[in-house]
């Protein structure tokens, strides 16, 4: 065996400068390799979860509430129409908080891979927004798929439907990076991820009109509706999917409280990632 | 002699209250294997990480390639090796693949890449496990790969932190030959460890380093000659009798080091001291002679061992 190859200083070959504009997507590169491998579970939960789901609730449950409710529907139509932009807010937020979140703890704490990839020309603002572009990656066929599968049961019903695909990922976008930003600070993960499941995660599905519209709510709980971002990205959902009514004011709100927290998540996410890097 | 690649004078960095580096000189030259010798804690990683450009210091100056690692990290890290202390491999991915994925961090084209994988599997000895994943190979085969790895970019500097701590000693051997071969061929070497073989077998020139100061600095060789005598006589009476029997031995040599299992007696002729022991009348339970090392360099200078 010759080792005669191993040279030193391959001056022209590596290009900071070149690191330094395409970082991140050397980042998700590594990280949607990693995500190959175990992508067809990825992929059926994506399947398995909407079909659970709008069975279950949208058309059982839902049979119910629309034999109760007649004609006149839930928000003017059936059941399953009006829960499906909800779930798919809630499948983006789900998969970019997976893609975010974990792979934080991994890089930081558990194989501490981000480490070997700052002692390359990367810097602690390029891995954040890295494993940030995966996430969106994978909300982006997470979202596809389960749209797909809500057209296979007949709920949707407007033609600018499709629009709800971009909305939800901008949701879960919102949410993934304020995650990220989260995950970059903890030390300790057991707590957190109780904290996460039991007093985070469940209190915003259950409570930003997803099963129900938040006007249903006393109003003291509504709060908790307002600062979610399933139930913003679900009432442009329900807009764009069945022409719910969502004054143009609101749909600014809308949109301007789920690109604040896109551009915070953004901002402490970088900002943790390199000083926890440089500690 | 050229201009060093790393040079750092007055090298400081605290932690809060705590001193990690208090004060550091030294200058690292092209083609030369340069030692951090000293206990944990000795503030070795911590010097290691600023050269590295990924901590910053408290006070100081270093350059790195003539640049400032503060100021131009992404710049001087894309021309170094490096090898953490813990192998911080992807562990989901393939030995071949964590080679890929980390020239490809370096913006260095794939082909390029491509080649260099095979040519570093070889070098580490994994070509046949080129394609298993990461988590079933041996804490030997993880380190070999995570110095392959440190080599993809053809880096200006290997800088290596205690490359074979928790090994083996057959997979220490294996990749003391490696990086041996390494060293041969001119590449620079930064090592930091707190074994004395190790840093004798590898490294031209080292500093010893305590408690965040540099205790000496030479060649392995040159700070034997200075800080030990030739030969060292260790002699075991008994935990409960060495150190009745001290004062008795510290007349017949140079200097002595009492340890809490042994007696260490400094000496140009290790043979004829002990002869000189029976003489007196002194039976030690056992004794050994051998050639003065750099642990002993340490106790020196410290009056602590290495590894305690």
């Amino acid at each position: 065996m010759s080792i005669t190859n191993i040279r030193q200083g391959s001056l022209v070959l590596v290009d900071s400068a070149k690191v330094q504009s395409r970082g991140a997507f050397y980042v998700a590169q590594a990280r949607t390799r990693q995500m190959m491998k175990w992508i067809w579970m990825i992929i059926g939960i994506a399947i398995a979860n909407p079909i659970l789901y709008l069975i279950s609730v949208g058309i059982g449950l839902g049979g119910l509430i629309d034999q109760s409710v007649g004609p006149a529907g839930v928000d003017g139509v059936k059941y399953l129409t009006f829960l499906a932009p909800a779930l798919l807010a809630q499948a983006a937020i789900q998969g970019t908080m997976d893609e975010t979140v974990f792979p934080t703890l991994e890089g930081f704490k558990w194989h501490k891979t981000f480490y070997s990839m700052n002692s390359t020309p990367l810097s602690g603002t390029q891995i954040s927004y890295g494993i940030f572009l995966t996430a969106l990656f994978r909300a982006f066929y997470t979202v596809v798929l389960y749209f797909g599968v809500m057209w296979a049961f007949g709920a949707v019903e407007s033609s600018r439907a499709w629009l709800a695909i971009p909305t939800a990922i901008f949701a879960g976008a919102s949410f993934g990076a304020l995650m990220q930003a989260l995950a970059g600070r903890l030390e300790d993960e057991n707590i957190f991820f109780v904290v996460l499941g039991r007093f985070v995660m469940m209190p915003l599905f259950m409570f930003s009109g997803t099963f129900f519209p938040l006007t249903s709510m006393p109003f003291f709980l509504q709060w908790i509706g307002w600062i979610s971002p399933l139930w913003h990205a679900t009432e442009l959902g329900r807009h764009l999917t069945y022409g719910h009514v969502v004054s143009p004011t609101m749909v600014w709100v809308h949109f301007i409280f789920l690109g604040i927290m896109l551009v915070l998540g953004l901002f402490f996410s970088a900002r943790i990632f390199t000083k926890r890097l440089a500690k | 002699m050229s201009n060093p690649l790393i040079s750092a004078r007055g090298l400081t960095k605290k932690f809060g209250d705590f001193t990690a580096v208090n004060g550091i000189d030294f200058d690292v030259f092209k083609g030369e294997s340069f030692g951090f010798l000293g206990p944990n804690g000795a503030g070795k990683s911590t010097a290691m990480r600023i050269i590295g450009a990924t901590s910053q210091r408290t006070s100081g100056t270093i350059t790195v390639l003539d640049k400032d690692p503060e100021i131009n990290g992404p710049q001087i890290r894309a021309h170094l090796g490096v090898v953490p202390q813990q192998d911080n491999l992807d562990m989901q991915l393939s030995v071949a693949e964590n080679l890929y994925i980390y020239g490809r961090y370096f913006g260095l084209p794939r082909k390029f890449v491509k080649g260099k994988v095979d040519e570093l599997l070889a070098f580490a000895q994994l070509e046949e496990k080129r394609d298993a994943k990461v988590e079933t190979l041996s804490g030997g085969m993880k380190r070999r790969l995570t110095i392959a790895r440190a080599l993809v970019s053809e880096p200006e500097i290997l800088m290596l932190d205690e490359p074979t701590t928790g090994l083996d000693p057959q997979a220490r051997h294996i990749l003391w030959d490696r990086l041996f071969r390494l060293k041969e061929q001119g590449v620079t070497l930064l090592i930091t460890t707190h074994f004395m073989d190790e840093a004798e077998q590898l490294c031209d020139r080292l500093i010893v380093m305590d408690k965040g100061s540099i205790m000496a600095e030479g060649s392995p060789a040159s700070l034997i000659k200075d800080y030990s005598t030739k030969e060292v006589l260790e002699v075991r009476f008994g935990s409960d009798r060495n150190q009745s029997m001290a004062d008795q031995l510290r007349a017949m040599c140079d200097r002595i080091e009492e340890l809490p299992d042994r007696v260490l007696m400094y000496t140009e002729d290790g043979e004829a001291l002990l002869e000189k022991i029976y003489a007196a009348n002194l039976h030690p339970k056992t004794s050994l002679v051998r050639r003065s090392s750099l642990e002993d360099v340490f106790l020196r200078l410290t009056g602590r061992t290495l590894i305690e």
